[in-house]
C-alpha cells in the first residue's frame, strides 16, 4: 500500500468537478442552471490554479471571474430569462454534428498533449521533498507588471521582459470597454411609454402603430 | 491507482484544459441563447488559462528548464481581464438585442441575411 500523494488527490478532485460541471453546462438547456454550473466549474479551475503554484492567480480567478464576471452573466440571465427563453432546445441534428466535431477536436488535442514524454511529470522517487515547491507569486507578478522581473535577475534580457506597456494598454482598454458597455446598455426611452405619456397628433400615432406592427 | 500515488504531470493539467476548451466550443455551437454562447466563451478562455498556468509550473515536468515560469501567469492575468471586458461588452450587446427584438435567440438575428 503506497501512500496517497495529496497533490494528485486534490488535482483529481478539482479536475473532476471542473470537467463534470463544464459538461453539465453544455448539456443543460436551462439557462439559470447553466449559470450555476459555470460558477462551480470556474471555482474548481481556481483550485487547479492553486495546485499549479499560482496562488495569486487562483485568488484573482475567484475574485474577478466568480465574483465579477459571473455575477455579470447572472444579471444578463435574469434580465433576459423570461418565459420561452429559459429553456431553449437545440435540434437533434445540431447536437449530433456538434458532438462529432467536438469529439474529433478532443481526440486530436488529447493525442497531441499525451504525445510528449517529458510532460507526464516526475516519478515519486524523483520528488525530493513533500514540502511545497512553490514560492509565493504575488510580489514577482506585481514587479513584472511594473516592468521589473525579479525572477530573471542576472539573465541578459532581464530588463526587456517586463509587462509595463501591456499593463498600461490593458488598463486603458478596460476603461474604454466599460464606458462602451455602459453606453451600449443604457436605458433607451421606450416608444410605447412615450406615446402613452404625451398625446400626439393622429398621424404620428399611426406611424407608431405601424412601427410596432413591424417589430412584432 | 497509479494516479493517486504518483505526482500528476503537465499532461494531466493539459487534458483538463482540453476538456474545458472542447466543452466551450460545443457550447458555443449548440446554444441558441446569447448568454449561453457567452458562457461557452468563458469556458474556452478558462481552458486556455489552465494551459498557461500549467506550462509555467516547473515542478510538473521532467524538463524543468523549458517551463515558461511567471510569463504564463502574467498572460493568464491579462486573459482574465480581457474576459471580464469581453463579458461586459457582449452582455451589453445581448441586452440591446433583447430590447430591440424582444428575443434572446441568436437564430432570430438574421436581418443581414441576403
Amino acid at each position: 500500500m503506497e501512500a496517497i500523494h495529496w497533490h494528485s488527490f486534490f488535482f483529481l478532485l478539482f479536475a473532476l468537478v471542473a470537467c463534470v460541471f463544464a459538461v453539465a453546462v453544455v448539456v443543460s438547456s436551462n439557462i439559470v442552471r447553466m449559470a450555476f454550473y459555470l460558477v462551480i466549474s470556474l471555482s474548481a479551475v481556481a483550485g487547479l490554479f492553486f495546485l499549479a503554484g499560482a496562488d495569486f492567480l487562483g485568488a484573482m480567478q475567484l475574485m474577478v471571474y466568480v465574483g465579477g464576471t459571473l455575477v455579470l452573466l447572472v444579471f444578463g440571465v435574469m434580465l433576459t430569462a423570461r418565459g420561452p427563453f429559459v429553456n431553449m432546445q437545440t435540434s437533434g441534428g445540431q447536437w449530433v454534428m456538434a458532438v462529432i466535431v467536438g469529439g474529433a477536436l478532443l481526440a486530436v488535442l488529447l493525442q497531441t498533449v499525451w504525445g510528449v514524454d517529458a510532460w507526464w511529470g516526475r516519478k515519486i522517487e524523483h520528488v525530493n521533498s513533500q514540502l511545497a515547491e512553490t514560492p509565493p507569486t504575488a510580489t514577482p507578478l506585481g514587479m513584472a507588471l511594473m516592468g521589473i522581473r525579479t525572477d530573471r535577475v542576472g539573465s541578459p534580457a532581464a530588463g526587456e521582459c517586463g509587462y509595463l506597456l501591456v499593463f498600461e494598454i490593458i488598463s486603458v482598454h478596460l476603461l474604454v470597454v466599460l464606458v462602451g458597455a455602459a453606453y451600449l446598455a443604457r436605458a433607451k426611452r421606450n416608444p410605447r411609454k412615450v406615446a402613452a405619456a404625451e398625446p400626439s397628433p393622429p398621424d404620428s400615432i399611426a406611424l407608431q402603430s405601424l412601427t410596432l406592427n413591424r417589430d412584432n | 491507482m497509479d494516479l493517486l500515488t504518483q505526482p500528476v504531470g503537465l499532461a494531466h493539467y493539459l487534458a483538463v484544459g482540453t476538456i474545458l476548451f472542447v466543452c466551450g466550443v460545443v457550447c458555443m455551437a449548440v446554444k441558441r441563447n446569447a448568454v449561453g454562447i457567452l458562457m461557452g466563451i468563458e469556458l474556452v478562455l478558462n481552458g486556455a488559462n489552465i494551459n498557461f498556468v500549467a506550462f509555467g509550473a516547473p515542478f510538473l515536468r521532467s524538463d524543468k528548464q523549458f517551463a515558461i515560469g511567471l510569463d504564463g501567469q502574467l498572460i493568464a492575468i491579462f486573459v482574465i481581464v480581457l474576459a471580464a471586458a469581453e463579458a461586459a461588452v457582449a452582455l451589453a450587446i445581448a441586452l440591446a438585442y433583447y430590447n430591440n427584438h424582444a428575443t434572446i435567440d441568436v437564430d432570430r438575428a438574421d436581418e443581414l441575411k441576403g
